[in-house]
């Protein structure tokens, strides 16, 4: 067997238990809907405020940021679902000595660092999302053509798997100076700008928000892939720089790792 | 006791039955001391999470500025400048705003930590509010590079009298006096039930609106307006940021004021009740 394949098996028996996990505290659920549905609405409301004063915000009418909205909360669902905990739980490794765990194990430590824990309610954000992204879609004007869509799905999972890379560089940073809490809270802090199209922002926290933090990549690209805004170079740019922000992300955590010492090991 | 005892100063004297406001006094002086040096001691997380939270401020001013360009200039009489102004003044606002969480109480439940309280002799909320208040002298040292970082980025338009300052270095107090206590009761739901997280995000919600976190009241829907002059959340944000930035008339200075000292009382009473029946509901192990 590859060690490929492998891997993505560790991976999909991880995912089953860690949903079978979720699925005991059903209540959960109903707990996450309501903040999903009342951190939405909160979204709506201010909307409507905006669009109360003028009909469009730098180029974009409400259909379209009702498309970055959903978009927003999609990828926050994603990222509520599998990249915050897993690497909640690294950083608490670290913290701990508990990590030498993951790393005696036969299989990638990255890619088991990255797929322990998964917390399946979040993913109620995911499905609001959906629902606001079509809400948005049905109001557009224009409509999609095939290279939209592809471009579309093409640049979320880029951007995506971008904002992943971000955290692991970050959880990395665990291993010289182990308290990392407050990056979490500074990424939620700077992950809200993503509610709004980052073209609106003053050129360096733009730049901030597409290269450092990779907002741009996964929220706004690929609302401008579905509002007839996306270039061919935009794809090709994003394409480059998930493979740059993937072998940087994956080298950092490679002289993480060896500089790991437990304490208990 | 053992550790009064040994930190050397205390040794010398026999402890004495002080009055009441003394004891309070010294309560909070040693509070405050103990909380500003630990909170130089984290400074950089601290900086961490003074930048992610001005990343909200930040959003509002440019969206709203955004709209200001568009409509000619202005919004209500707010030009990018006066949102500038608001705006980098709610930084610090919100600064002082923040107190014990009251997803915090879950914890302090669980833990048992509240039978340590009740050993003590004063009220536990005494504690958190010596505590926070140490914790704001060093966020406003620690905020005041990141004003100046924002008013040169972002030029704001500020302009306020005498009497405006004055209010405004009375009424951020006010302000984290009234939220700690709102928080406080929210919190203590806790004692009823674990299931409380929707309930706090749609309390936080309904203050993101009403309060004038979101934007400057003037421009919310006229209801809306209306259905804030009742509630306790303009005290804790709207009121001291426009009590600096203006428009304001001294008499409305003086009436927003008056209405931080009813919801200080309103808050006062509110904590001493919910305290008292939360008590009969906490059991512990060992605690």
């Amino acid at each position: 067997m590859s060690e490929l394949s492998f891997g993505f098996r560790v991976a999909w028996r991880h995912l089953r238990i860690g949903v079978m996990n979720e699925l005991q505290y059903r209540a959960n659920f109903v707990v996450q809907l309501i903040q999903s549905v009342v951190a939405t609405g909160t979204g709506l409301v201010v909307l409507s405020l905006i669009f109360d004063r003028t009909d469009q915000l730098d180029g974009w009418t409400r259909p379209q940021l009702l498309i970055v909205m959903g978009v927003f909360t999609f990828v926050g669902g994603l990222i509520g679902f599998v990249i915050e905990p897993n690497m909640g739980r690294v950083m608490t490794d670290i913290h701990m000595g508990t990590f030498d765990y993951v790393l005696t194990k036969p299989v990638d430590s990255q890619l088991l660092a990255s797929v322990r824990e998964f917390r399946l309610w979040r993913l109620t954000d995911v499905v609001v999302g959906g629902v606001v992204l079509g809400w948005g879609l049905s109001g557009l004007d224009e409509r999609i053509t095939l290279f939209d869509t592809a471009g579309f799905v093409f640049t979320l999972i880029a951007g995506t798997i971008l904002i992943y890379c971000l955290w692991l560089a970050l959880t990395a940073g665990a291993f010289w100076v182990i308290r990392m809490e407050m990056v979490q809270e500074l990424f939620t802090g700077l992950y809200r700008a993503g509610q709004y199209p980052v073209t609106i922002y003053p050129s360096w926290l733009r730049l901030t928000l597409t290269y450092l933090v990779p907002i741009g990549f996964a929220i706004t690209v690929p609302s401008e892939s579905l509002t007839g805004r996306l270039t061919t170079e935009r794809v090709l740019i994003t394409a480059g720089f998930v493979v740059f922000g993937f072998a940087l992300s994956r080298w950092i955590w490679r002289i993480g790792t060896r500089r790991y010492s437990g304490a208990s090991a | 006791m053992t550790d009064t005892v040994r930190s050397g100063a205390v040794v010398s004297q026999p402890i004495e039955y002080e009055g009441g406001v003394r004891s309070y006094a010294r309560l909070y002086a040693t509070l405050i001391r103990t909380s500003i040096m630990e909170g130089f001691q984290y400074r950089v997380s601290n900086y961490l999470y003074m930048i992610g939270m001005v990343t909200e401020p930040v959003i509002y001013l440019v969206v709203w500025s955004t709209i200001a360009r568009g409509q000619g200039g202005s919004v209500e009489g707010y030009t990018p400048g006066t949102f500038a102004a608001y705006y980098i003044v709610w930084t610090l606002v919100r600064n002082m705003n923040i107190v014990f969480t009251p997803f915090g109480w879950e914890e302090r439940i669980r833990e048992g930590q509240i039978s340590g309280h009740l050993a003590r002799p004063l009220h536990p909320i005494h504690y958190d509010l010596g505590n926070f208040a140490g914790w704001k002298f060093v966020v406003i040292v620690l905020w005041l590079p990141i004003a100046a970082v924002l008013t040169l980025i972002f030029k704001p338009d500020l302009d306020p009298s005498i009497a405006q300052i004055a209010t405004f270095a009375i009424a951020i107090w006010g302000a984290y006096l009234i939220r700690s206590m709102l928080l406080w009761i929210l919190g203590m739901v806790t004692f009823w039930t674990t299931r409380v997280s929707a309930m706090f995000e749609a309390f936080f919600a309904a203050e993101l609106l009403l309060s004038g976190r979101l934007l400057p009241m003037t421009l919310m829907p006229d209801w809306v307006q209306t259905l804030a002059s009742y509630l306790p959340f303009q005290s804790t944000f709207g009121f001291p940021i426009t009590a600096l930035v203006g428009p304001i008339t001294n008499r409305e200075l003086v009436e927003g004021l008056l209405r931080q000292v009813l919801w200080i009382s309103i808050g006062a009473l509110g904590v001493r009740l919910m305290w008292q029946r939360a008590l009969r509901r906490y059991t512990a192990v060992n605690g």
